[in-house]
Formats: structure tokens, sequence, C-alpha cells
């Protein structure tokens, strides 16, 4: 265990030098990469997919305004506990939306963390304000 | 017969369930400068129900709730309202089904009814089925001493309208989605503009007027079509009168505003709450700067945020009494000393309180 770990480690440091070197093209590419994401994000929270009932989340959220992802975690008063922002999304996709909770690592939820997120841009991280 | 809020509310008898209606009462008192003809009464007000039909004969539960509700609990108003006033959006998609269903709703109603067109309930077949069940889009009505005027203002451009979409369902749906980019800006538009002129050609500008239109006949944020193009062209028609009141849907929030002789009041939805303009990062709107915004909406009540209000017209100025679920009670009055809707305990900053604070 302790020959692995030191292996990881010393690639980690070889590659390092190389890690660091990216270029205008890459950023181009890993933007257009999050666009896309945040784009299909987009398409679910206009659509009926996520729910049984017809309802999307865009019906109440436009422009997912009112979501305050920049607030997360955050004490979830009627939760009485800090909850992050995917149980919000799932606790609404289960009640309005009358469907079935996402996996947070589903790529439906990163793509709905993802356009939420990028409409809140510029706003600054505010974790734990109510 | 002079009605304030709390002598209303301990006649209703039903007090304890009004206090959740999210029915807009709307009272109308003349007071001293009352004149022949002209004397109080009280309208209730429903607006954006968005039924919405999920296949069959199944609808999404929570919407039908709150217009079920509504309509219940304003067949309890005591004194009993003169009519209702549904202020559109009864459908989500504009089908027969939806209309069919919010119609069934409304009918238990024991008032009289008058509607006014919602862009939901319009876009699917231009109104057509709606004015089978409701009647005229645009129409105007003499009651005790008020001249009442509905406009059909969800009207848009004729190349949105008829040439850019390949069917009806296309562009009832473009238009169904709030900060749809592909959506367009509603208008009254010069046909209606010209009937409004010649209805109020004879009337004195001293009489008051209450204007009921879906979209806000002023122009807040383009983005969610909080916003009526041709705003400006139907306040100069309204500019001449002295007296003048604006009700409008369609926001599903407080708002209020005063420009010239024109008040502006919003009604809440029975449907769901929406986000003032100015909390979209993006937009860089405002809502008018005299609001003092709605309380935050619990999202786990599904009912909060919604609400309803009643309105007297107090030598013709309006003050809106807003019942809010779950929240304390708001008054918006019209101020004579500075000319403006004020909300009477929370309008300075000073006195607002941090449910209000949407960010």
């Amino acid at each position: 265990m302790r020959r692995l770990l030191l292996a990881i480690v010393g690639a980690a440091a070889f590659t390092a030098a190389q890690a660091d070197e990216f270029t205008e093209a890459d950023l181009e590419r890993w933007a257009a990469h999050f666009e896309s994401v945040a784009q299909e994000g987009r398409r679910l929270w206009t659509s009926a997919e996520l729910g049984t009932n017809g309802v999307a989340c865009g019906q109440c959220h436009p422009n997912a305004a009112n979501t305050h992802p920049e607030t997360y975690p955050k004490f979830q008063k009627q939760l009485g506990r800090v909850a992050q922002m995917w149980e919000m999304v799932n606790w609404c996709i289960r009640n309005p939306l009358e469907g079935t909770d996402l996996d947070p690592g589903d790529p439906r939820m990163t793509a709905l963390l993802a356009y939420m997120a990028k409409e809140r841009r510029g706003v600054p991280i505010e974790a734990g304000k109510h | 017969m002079k009605i304030d809020r709390r002598g209303f509310l301990k006649r209703s008898g039903a007090a304890a369930a009004a206090s959740v209606l999210p029915v807009s009462l709307v009272k109308l008192a003349f007071g001293q400068e009352q004149s022949a003809g002209q004397q109080d009464f009280t309208f209730a007000y429903i607006s954006d129900s968005h039924i919405q039909q999920i296949r069959g004969a199944q609808f999404v539960r929570n919407w039908d709730q709150g217009l079920k509700r509504a309509v219940a609990e304003a067949n309890l108003l005591e004194p009993a309202p003169d009519f209702v006033v549904f202020g559109g959006d009864l459908a989500q998609m504009g089908t027969k089904a939806e209309l069919d269903h919010g119609a069934e709703f409304l009918s238990a109603l024991r008032y009289p009814l008058h509607c006014v067109m919602g862009e939901h309930d319009y876009y699917l077949d231009l109104g057509e089925y709606w004015s089978e069940l409701f009647g005229d889009q645009w129409y105007s009505f003499d009651h005790k001493g008020v001249h009442f005027v509905v406009l059909n203002s969800v009207l848009t451009y004729d190349e949105w309208t008829f040439e850019r979409w390949e069917s009806p369902e296309r562009r009832m749906q473009e238009m169904a989605g709030l900060d749809n980019p592909n959506g367009s800006p509603f208008m009254v538009g010069e046909r209606q503009r010209e009937w409004l002129r010649n209805d109020l050609a004879n009337v004195p500008r001293t009489t008051p007027i209450v204007v009921l239109s879906h979209s806000p006949l002023q122009k807040i944020y383009k983005g969610w079509n909080f916003w009526t193009e041709d705003a400006e062209e139907v306040q100069a028609i309204l500019a001449p009168f002295e007296k003048v009141t604006v009700l409008y849907g369609h926001v599903h929030q407080i708002q209020y505003n005063q420009i010239g002789s024109i008040a502006f009041h919003s009604v809440m939805a029975t449907a769901w709450p929406w986000p003032y303009p100015s909390t979209y990062a993006q937009s860089g709107a405002y809502v008018p700067v005299m609001t003092v915004p709605m309380n935050r909406a619990d999202p786990f009540n599904e009912r909060d945020a919604t609400g309803w209000q009643f309105i007297d017209v107090h030598t013709g100025r309006a003050a809106v009494h807003y019942t809010l679920y779950d929240n304390k009670n708001r008054t918006v009055a019209y101020n004579a000393a500075t000319g403006r809707p004020e909300d009477l305990e929370y309008q300075h900053p000073a006195r607002r309180i941090p449910p209000q604070a949407h960010y």
C-alpha cells in the first residue's frame, strides 16, 4: 500500500510540469465542455422529463432564479439540517415534479447544477446564507 | 357602507380560512366624493391558475388545488362580492381539456364572472375556444359608478403569431416558457387601442377607471415578458383620467407603481410564485422602485406566496389588502401626500424584514 502511494506521488511529481502547461485552445475546449453540459442542464430544466406530471423546473424558476446555488451548503430550515444543493434539486423533482430522485453523481444532476451555476455567475459564494 | 379590512374579515364568518385565501377581493369605496350612481362594492380577483393536463383525466394536483381553493373560499365571502374577475392564464397549454377543467372549477362560483385573456389561454388557437367559454377578449362595463375596461394585452407581432411556427402547438410551447428567448413581447395593439380611445371618448374624466389586463401595461423586464410593448401608448390613452387603476396578473408576485394618474397593482397567482426579475443575476432588471417585495416563498408549503388581496378605491384611489400564507398581511394604499401607492407598514426601508430581501 505504502509503495503504491509513493508510486502515485512520484508519478504526480513527474507530470506536474506538463499539467501546468495548457494552452488557449485547451481553455476554449474545456469551456466548451462546460457550456455543452450547462446547455443540457437548461434543456432538462425546461423539459418535463425529470418528473411524471409535465411540470418543469423552469415553470417556477425562470433562468434558474430563486435557487441560490451560492448559498449551499446551508441550514435548510424545512429539513432542520445543513443540506446541499443537489438535495434541494431532488426535493423539487420529488414534490412539484412528482418524479424520482437523481443520484448525486448522475450526469443529469451535474448538468442541472452546471446550468444553475452558470445563470448565477458573478454572484459571490456565500455558503450558509439564508 | 364603509367596510374596512378588519370589519370585512370579522363579518366574513370564515376569517380564519379567509386569511389564507388565494383570492383577491377588490373593494371600491367612494367615501365623501361619492356621487349619484356610485356606491361601495367589492369584487374578488382570482388569477394565474395554470391548469395543466398530464394525460386524459389527470391534471397537475398542485395547480388544481390552488384554483379549487380560491373558488371555494370566494364563495364563502361575506359580504358577497358583486362579481369575480379571473385575471388570465387559466390553462397552461391552452388546450380545450385544460380550459374545460378550469371552467369547471370556475362554474362553482356563485357570482358573475369577468375573464381576462392570458398568453397560456391564447396561443394554441388564438383564443377561439376561450372565447366560446368566456366571451369577448376585450370589452368594457360600468358598475356602480366605475368604468371597467378589460383588455387582451398578450397579443404580439403578426409575424411571430402567424408565420414563425410550424404548428399551433409549437407556438403555444414557445410562448409558455416565461424565460424563453424565442418568445415575443406582449402588446395591446393598434386595433384595441383604437377601440379603447373610442370606448373612453364619452367617459367623464372624473369617473374612476379600472383596467384589467393580464400583462402589466408597464415595462418591467422584457426577458420574462413582465412587459407590454405598447405600454406608453396605452398609458397615454388613460392619462387624461383623474383616477386610473390597472390591475394585472402574469407576474405571480406583489408589485405596485404609479405613473402619472395611473396606479398599477399586480395580483397574486393561485398556482405558484415567481422570482423578482432583479434576482436574476444576468438580467440587470429592477422592479418598480416603490415595491416592497412579498416575503420569499417557502417551497415546502406549496400554497405559500400565493394569496389574496382586496382593493378599495377610496375616492377613486386604490388601497390593496394582501393576505399571504404564513406571512403577515400587507396593505398597499394610495398616499395622497406623496401621490403614490405605499405599503402602510413596510414602505420605509428601515421597516422591512429579512424575508422581504430577495436576491
